[in-house]
């Protein structure tokens, strides 16, 4: 099986949202690194260096450390536990009174803002929204050097992005906004 | 074989050892069909539970319907399993079979509650309504109303998959007219104050599955549920907790003695200390399904606990290619030394290592079912850094009666030699991402003698594979292979070969004109399922289905 350089990127530990992609890629990592980068991973400590036997190993570098890749019905978990999972947190989502207000914090700003999660349908709208709220604090070659990060329920500060929305607003406490060098 | 009497060929049918054997029988045999009695029909191949099948791909389930209809009055049993099922048929089910006694469908699709009330008001001697994990559309609870007062007869019903609210005054006065009950599964809807009521009235009970346990009940409502608990003292199977929070845990506590059966799988609510609080108390469980948040340290409080466990299941909680889980090899190394009568597994992990594989396998030989699935692909030994080979090698070799296997992790072809080799009485092998070349396949299709079934994704097997031994097929029941690398010659060349079987292949991307434009293309067929037919090919495929 060829490598295919183009589908690379679709794999790369990128500090933006899922979806998003900057135009100047030179200034960030190529290579994910599964300790993570100054944000809580949810990835073991995987040793990517499969051991070189027959050509599928060849592929497992590129392929064993993905940020959260999507691999069509992998893992093999039928498609009703899913279903109902994800309908749990929606559901518990719902059922929260009023809005969902959170802070967000932009590091450099002098104040921080509000958002209410529930207008947003998914983590574009999101996006769109902080972009926005803060479009006067940072030039617009900044606005693509930025990672959003919020602390969950547990206190720790995670990557926004790898889990499904419902989720994410049922478990978010606080966003923060990243700036590049930071973030990496 | 109409040329022999009657007399004669149910002689000769009463050599048939096996129930499943005289029942296939009885399908193609024109003499028997009319008396049909029960029906079992499986549609779409596994890997459908993972989307891997498109939708409108087939399985349908009017022809059978209609056919029973027409040919045999007398049919009191239906069960289906992956199969779509619509509403008019559930409706001609209802109507056609005036003896009709049960209906269990498993992962089916393309019905609503609508269809359900039709089978509620007219199976006048329903016995069992037992719906599993299907998707059912949500059109109201006048369903479960349907049942007239004189149905007095069930025994098993499951509601668990159906998503909507039930009618609480419905459901109570439906049990309290079933004496017989001993299975009751409820679904979401279900609050904590009416299943105390229920229970009042199930004094037999074997099997429950609960409604919601919420903390926004009361603990009078617990109170309640935990006497109406201690009075079904047949119970042995708990199920449902959707929803539950911790809160409700030792109000199951008097229960857990008795239980042989827990499924926890749908609570990613409760962690590792309420899952141990409840568990170690259940010192006579057989069957545990939880999720990994049970964590390592959980199952060794089962491996202590619950000596008498011959099924475990551990389901992800993340459901992310290399997502987290807080179950390794360790978890599972504890379990087979605590529970050597261990003989069915389905084990989600994030890392496995083929020392804790062998010591697995010398504790636990007995081992029917044997499915484990390290969440990233191809990952190695995650203390040596090598392949899984020797670990499974040693699983295939120590489980004498393994009749079923799901391989993952990283596996060059040595994993085939050894199952080749090793698993004779293996029926149904699973392979994702495995192997180095064709001789991997050809060791599985050569060495296992009662293979039946054989389901291959993203694994580097060929048109060499696929036709080195073709009469194989023959034998079994089906073969998929998806991301793999056969080619339309490929399978073009096997249909050609063996007429008694249906080639089915699937290209997502506009696949019939492409294929017919460039005849023996080497292009690699995305999706190829084998199987066999006395019919020919079916009339019912879609477009992006070619019959070969």
């Amino acid at each position: 099986m060829e490598i295919d350089a183009e589908n690379l990127s679709a794999t790369e530990l990128r500090l933006g949202l899922p979806g998003t992609s900057s135009s100047d890629d030179s200034s960030r990592p190529k290579k994910p690194s599964p300790s993570g980068v100054g944000v809580k991973r949810a990835l073991d400590d995987t040793k990517s260096e499969a051991s070189g036997t027959g050509s599928a190993a060849a592929d497992d570098e590129d392929t064993a450390t993905p940020a959260k890749a999507q691999v069509v019905g992998w893992p093999p978990v039928r498609a009703y536990r899913k279903n109902t999972f994800q309908a749990a947190a929606a559901k518990k989502a719902e059922q929260q009174s009023g809005g969902l207000y959170v802070k967000v914090s932009m590091d450099g700003a002098p104040y921080l803002r509000k958002v209410d999660l529930r207008m947003y349908k998914g983590y574009r709208e999101l996006r769109e929204a902080l972009d926005a709220l803060f479009t006067k604090s940072f030039s617009a070659a900044e606005t693509s050097q930025y990672a959003i990060a919020y602390e969950d329920k547990d206190g720790d500060l995670m990557l926004v992005g790898d889990v499904p929305w419902d989720m994410f607003i049922s478990s978010c406490k606080k966003l923060r906004i990243m700036k590049g060098s930071e973030a990496r | 074989m109409t040329y022999f009497p009657e007399e004669v060929v149910e002689h000769i049918f009463s050599f048939l050892p096996s129930h499943s054997d005289r029942n296939t029988v009885s399908l193609v045999c024109k003499v028997w069909f009319p008396k049909l009695r029960v029906l079992t029909v499986k549609g779409k191949p596994h890997f459908a539970d993972f989307n891997l099948v498109p939708p409108d791909w087939g399985g349908y389930a009017a022809p059978w319907i209609e056919a029973a209809a027409r040919g045999c009055v007398g049919l009191e049993e239906l069960r289906m399993k992956r199969m779509v099922v619509s509403d008019e048929g559930l409706e001609l089910l209802a109507r056609s079979f005036p003896r009709f006694k049960a209906l269990v469908l498993i992962s089916c699709e393309g019905f609503s509650t609508e269809g359900l009330a039709d089978i509620a008001s007219h199976c006048k001697f329903l016995r069992e309504l037992d719906l599993q994990e299907n998707d059912v559309e949500d059109r109201g609870p006048r369903w479960l109303s349907c049942f007239p007062d004189s149905c007095t007869s069930l025994v098993s019903l499951n509601f668990a998959c159906i998503k909507g609210e039930v009618d609480s005054a419905s459901l109570e006065r439906l049990v309290a007219k079933s004496p017989n009950l001993r299975s009751l599964r409820l679904n979401r809807a279900v609050s904590v104050d009416t299943l105390s009521k229920i229970l009042m009235h199930t004094p037999n009970l074997e099997d429950l599955g609960t409604g919601n346990l919420t903390d926004e009940f009361q603990t009078e409502s617990y109170l309640r549920l935990t006497n109406a608990l201690e009075k079904c003292k047949m119970l042995k199977s708990l199920s449902g907790f959707w929803d539950a929070s911790p809160v409700c845990v030792p109000f199951i506590y008097p229960l857990c003695h008795q239980l042989t059966g827990l499924n926890l799988s749908y609570t990613p609510t409760l962690d590792y200390s309420d899952l141990t609080r409840m568990i170690s108390r259940c010192v006579k469980l057989q069957r545990l399904w939880v999720l990994d948040c049970i964590s390592d340290k959980g199952l060794q409080v089962v491996a202590s606990s619950c000596k008498d466990l011959q099924e475990l299941r551990v389901f992800p909680s993340d459901f992310y290619v290399a997502g987290y889980s807080a179950v390794t090899e360790e978890g599972l190394v504890a379990i087979s030394s605590g529970c050597p009568k261990l003989s069915s597994l389905l084990y989600f992990c994030h890392q496995m290592t083929n020392d804790a594989l062998i010591t697995i396998a010398k504790n636990c030989p007995n081992f029917i079912r044997f499915r484990l699935c390290i969440l990233e692909p191809r990952k190695p030994d995650a203390m040596t850094n090598q392949p899984l080979d020797e670990g499974f090698g040693a699983i295939v070799r120590e489980c004498k009666g393994l009749r079923r296997l799901s391989i993952s992790g990283l596996l060059t072809d040595k994993v085939f030699m050894y199952i080749g080799k090793y698993a004779k009485h293996l029926e149904m092998l699973s392979i994702a991402f495995a192997g180095d070349s064709d001789d991997g396949m050809m060791h599985v299709l050569n060495g296992c003698k009662n293979l039946r079934k054989l389901e291959i994704r993203d694994s580097p097997f060929g048109d060499g594979a696929l036709l080195g031994n073709v009469a194989k097929y023959e034998t079994m029941r089906s073969l998929w292979m998806s991301s793999c690398n056969v080619t339309l010659k490929g399978c073009e060349i096997l249909a050609s070969k063996m007429p008694m079987l249906n080639v089915e292949i699937m290209n997502e991307l506009d696949g019939s004109s492409e294929m017919e434009e460039n005849p023996g293309d080497f292009s690699k067929v995305e999706k190829l399922y084998v199987y066999r037919t006395t019919a020919g090919a079916r009339g019912d495929a879609p477009n992006f289905v070619k019959i070969l």
